[in-house]
């Protein structure tokens, strides 16, 4: 790891200040990427500010509509907390499934839509639920928020500070896993939000995306049988070791069915 | 650029000026010489280096000394009592073979003290996916398996 400039502040403005200070600083929330990313040297910051000792940016509001999530939230409190498994059992078992149980004991809400890695749970949910991300200098729709191959609509120097999850009449998450990463080939998270149904897919293209198709048809009917038929085009979908572009968009199909009868358990 | 850390590792108050791009791992084993953490992959997939911050499991090879700071840390040789008796879970680990090799021993075990204490009456198969991030490149997970589901039971019995 290349040496760089330590930063602990501990309000949220002195974190955004000393980010954007210099144009290669780096936040630090769980570091369960940024650390080994920087190990590897595919990272290299000047400057990292450390949020771990930030005031305020953690913690589960529930108000029954939606459930608030505080970006410095660790993973094994969204997936343990009895109000998400209330309002959004879905996001819950999300959550459970990401890394193992000392990297959710880590990772952070926040540092992975920051990080927004191809192959992510999280960006699912939040694109599934249409959620809203709070930062630092306003407010972000899901559906505007992820750019592309680790790149969000977040400028230098803006931190997330909460994301805002719509609770769905239903909801289901399932994933085809990377047995040694746990990064998911393909994961589909399918949302029935009362007035539409919205699906979201993650692993499969340079970030995550919505199936405008699969949406429709389960909008219409509400039922495994509504996707299984569905053949997801493999064009522009990522190949590499783990999966071929096809086989992904196999996996799409399949994920996308096996997330509905979890959505309707 | 060199800083000062600090915190608890097994009930003692240590700190030291390291470098900011120390790992935990690293400022445990060579600065503090508590070798008996392991770093086997170094990229967050084997689980040799996993420690107890807070009360809970964490890698120690994937994040900086610094974000430890003032945190309790507790290490494999935090376990056994003083006089030497072992934890029950390493108890366990003895009497059911949980270890070949034994260089992901440490790992284990401190994942699997985690564990139990949060899921006392886990199921074999809840205790296989608990060890999602603990490799045993002996493979010789049937005997962990089998140690923990009978140290979580020794700890709940203990309480």
């Amino acid at each position: 790891m290349h040496a760089f400039n330590y930063h602990r502040p501990s309000n949220v403005n002195d974190a955004a200040a000393l980010a954007a200070k210099s144009a290669d600083s780096k936040l630090l929330a769980g570091g369960q990427s940024l650390v080994q990313a920087m190990k590897l040297r595919l990272a290299a910051p000047t400057d990292i500010v450390d949020l771990g000792m930030v005031k305020d940016l953690a913690g589960i509001k529930s108000d029954g509509k939606t459930v608030t999530i505080g970006a410095m939230t660790r993973h094994a409190e969204v997936t343990g907390s009895a109000e998400v498994k209330k309002a959004i059992p879905a996001l819950a078992v999300l959550a459970g499934m990401i890394g193992d149980r000392q990297v959710r004991n880590m990772g952070t809400l926040g540092g992975s839509l920051a990080n927004s890695d191809p192959a992510a749970d999280y960006p699912a949910a939040v694109l599934g639920l249409g959620a809203t991300i709070t930062t630092t200098k306003g407010t972000h729709a899901a559906d505007k928020f992820f750019k592309g191959l680790y790149e969000t609509a977040l400028r230098p120097g803006e931190i997330i500070t909460s994301v805002s999850f719509p609770i769905p009449k239903r909801a289901g998450y399932m994933k085809f896993k990377n047995q040694a990463s746990r990064f998911a080939i393909v994961g589909v998270f399918v949302a029935d939000m009362g007035n539409g149904v919205r699906v979201a897919v993650t692993g499969a293209g340079p970030c995550v995306l919505r199936l405008a198709e699969m949406e429709k048809a389960l909008g219409a009917k509400f039922a495994p049988e509504s996707v299984a038929g569905l053949k997801v085009k493999s064009d522009g979908l990522n190949s590499d070791l783990h999966a071929s572009a096809e086989y992904r968009a196999h996996l799409i199909t399949v994920m996308a069915k096996r997330a509905v009868e979890a959505a309707m358990k | 650029m060199a800083v000062k850390v600090s915190m608890k590792v097994n009930g003692k108050p240590v700190s030291a000026d390291v470098e900011a791009r120390t790992l935990l791992v690293t400022f445990i084993r060579e600065h503090l010489r508590l070798t008996g953490t392991h770093v086997g992959c170094d990229t967050a997939q084997c689980g040799a280096c996993t420690v107890h911050m807070n009360g809970k499991a964490v890698k120690s090879c994937s994040m900086l000394a610094m974000q430890a700071e003032g945190a309790d840390i507790l290490t494999i040789e935090g376990l056994a009592k003083a006089d030497g008796t072992l934890h029950p879970m390493q108890a366990a680990f003895k009497e059911h073979h949980g270890l070949q090799c034994g260089f992901c021993t440490p790992g284990m075990v401190m994942n699997a003290v985690d564990f139990a204490a949060r899921h006392p009456n886990a199921s074999e198969q809840e205790v296989r996916e608990a060890l999602d991030g603990n490799l045993c490149r002996c493979t010789g997970y049937h005997n962990i398996v089998k140690s923990i589901v009978a140290g979580s039971k020794a700890m709940a019995g203990a309480k």
